[in-house]
């Protein structure tokens, strides 16, 4: 098989991990059918985080679900380092909204909930260094119900991470915390991204969110949804939010979404 | 912190004054009437005093406990894994629930006579009727708990790569559990109404006889009412075994609204 190359911000070449040719979905619902995605294309890049933005109920989710294996796409293909996606894989990690820490572990036992195949001694050094990361030390023997939004939600993204999975797929993660908590975690995010590296596919309908976060922003379009355009964000993080050339990347994208930028 | 929040000494002071009014109701109520029959507070002691002394009270609440220890265990035992299996795979559910609804509103003294017919009066027909008073509730339960686990929580054990076994094992039954203690604690309080009405008809032990008996021998009412105040306080008892489950930090989750 010949070296895939996709183009990113630095121009440096780099390799595919994920791919999707051709991708349809409809939905039957009372005997009627919706195409939610159209012809969708799209290559990820090892290592790139990109962010999907599109307005609410277009089929971002639907898409994010194909690529993870929850569901299957009526026609066109997903292959991830070039198989085809068949399933869910423990090598590529959905993070729902913090509603999808279990509620019955605690901090401790959610992370090591993908680690029954380690010694113990292993398990203990994964959770204890997760538990670090994302900076819930103290609170090992909570239950979720003993946290806050936001560590749950850094619960969440732990739990994922200790598995060392190579993608992480997460659904507008950070989409039911307050906005001071949403910056935070958005900091955080990008700090263990750049610790660690993984492929990450963040759907998102903040536009300030993706511009802030991803290497290449996909905007696609209302139902049925198609990629309207791809925007390369070719800033250095950390990321001035007040530059010249953020403010024109954002409002490039408030453009191509057809929203003036004035309220 | 809510205003409303009652103190700790109030917790306990204010169900022993209800209690101690309606002592003392009860008390003049029965001067008041003039009844000769229906005893006050003192004689229902007395009589339960000479219950002890005799050794059968003691012995009649070892019966109908161990009664309902045998028919409710078994209707757990069975009736979780039958109610997990169904929640687990909808088509089975589809055809066994429409017997098990038709089975459910009958009232369990109605299968009375089916029991003696089948067991004969005696131990074995109560724990029958024990059993099959228990055993719908837990399956309905276990089968709604299963059925009401959200999808995220089965997507997400699909995702560590849980096998089916496991997944059931680690994510859908833990997920299910606040929902099967409420069916096994409303099952639990069937039970010990039942074991009441069968012991009524067909045994010759246990509260339920005891109340019958006092009657029948004497119309000795102080027994009857010491009799159904020991029936109420350990339902109470049991009751609360199964309000100290619900505390449990792995399944006080479900019963949070807020969480
Ligand atoms: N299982 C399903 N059956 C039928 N229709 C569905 C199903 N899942 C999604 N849809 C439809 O597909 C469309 C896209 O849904 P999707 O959840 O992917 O949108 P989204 O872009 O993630 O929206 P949001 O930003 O609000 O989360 C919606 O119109 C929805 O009604
Ligand atoms: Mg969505």
């Amino acid at each position: 098989m010949t070296e895939e190359k996709v183009k990113t911000p630095a121009a440096k070449a780099v390799k595919t991990k994920l791919r999707a040719t051709g991708i349809n979905k409809t939905f039957k619902r009372d005997g009627t059918e919706t195409s939610v995605l159209e012809n969708v294309e799209l290559e990820v890049a090892q290592g790139e985080f990109l962010c999907l933005l599109g307005p609410s109920g277009c089929g971002k989710s639907t898409l994010l679900n194909i690529c993870a294996g929850f569901l299957s796409p009526t026609t066109g293909t997903v292959t991830i380092d070039g198989e085809p996606v068949t399933g869910p894989d423990p090598r590529r990690i959905f993070v729902f909204q913090e509603r999808g820490v279990f509620p019955w572990l605690t901090v401790e036992g959610n992370i090591a909930f993908g680690l029954a195949k380690l010694s113990k001694a292993e398990q203990a050094e994964r959770i204890a260094h997760y538990i670090k990361m994302v900076g819930l030390q103290g609170f090992e023997k909570a239950y979720p119900q003993e946290l806050s939004g936001g560590m749950k939600q850094r619960l969440e993204v732990a739990r994922a991470l200790a598995v060392n999975p190579d993608m992480l797929f997460l659904d507008e993660p950070f989409g039911a915390l307050d906005s001071i908590t949403r910056l935070i975690m958005r900091g955080e995010l990008l700090r263990i991204w750049e610790a660690e590296r993984k492929t990450i596919i963040f759907v998102t309908h903040d536009i300030e969110e993706a511009v802030q976060l991803a290497d290449r922003v996909v905007v696609m379009s209302a139902r049925p949804a198609t990629i309207q355009t791809i925007v390369e964000i070719d800033i250095e993080h950390p990321r001035d939010i007040s530059s010249p050339r953020y403010l024109e990347l954002r409002d490039g994208i408030f453009n191509e979404i057809g929203l003036a930028h004035k309220i | 912190m809510t205003l409303s929040q009652p103190g700790k000494w109030e917790k306990y002071f204010w169900p022993v004054l209800t209690a101690g009014i309606f002592l003392v109701f009860w008390h003049y109520a029965v001067i008041a009437s003039k009844s000769n029959v229906f005893p006050g507070p003192w004689k229902v002691l007395g009589g339960a005093q000479e219950l002890m002394r005799k050794g059968v009270l003691i012995g009649y609440i070892r019966d109908s406990l161990s009664r309902v220890g045998v028919g409710y265990g078994l209707a757990m035992l069975l009736g979780v894994p039958f109610g997990l299996t169904l929640g687990w795979y909808p088509a089975a559910s589809q055809v066994v629930n429409p017997v098990i609804q038709m089975m459910r509103p009958i009232s369990p003294l109605a299968w009375i006579p089916v029991a003696i017919v089948l067991f004969g009066v005696g131990n074995t027909s109560a724990v029958f009727l024990i059993f099959l008073a228990s055993f719908f509730p837990i399956v309905v339960a276990s089968m709604n708990g299963v059925r009401n686990v959200p999808s995220m929580y089965r997507r997400a054990g699909r995702n560590f790569g849980l096998s089916p076994g496991k997944l059931l094992a680690k994510v859908v039954f833990p997920a299910a559990l606040p929902q099967i203690i409420v069916g096994l604690r409303i099952a639990l309080g069937i039970a010990w109404l039942v074991v009441v009405a069968a012991e009524m008809l067909a045994v010759d032990s246990g509260l339920g006889y005891l109340v019958i008996d006092a009657r029948n021998s004497g119309n000795r009412y102080d027994l009857v009412i010491a009799a159904m105040i020991m029936i109420g306080v350990i339902g109470l008892a049991l009751d609360l075994i199964f309000r100290r489950l619900e505390q449990i930090k792995s399944i006080r989750w479900g019963f949070r609204l807020e969480a």
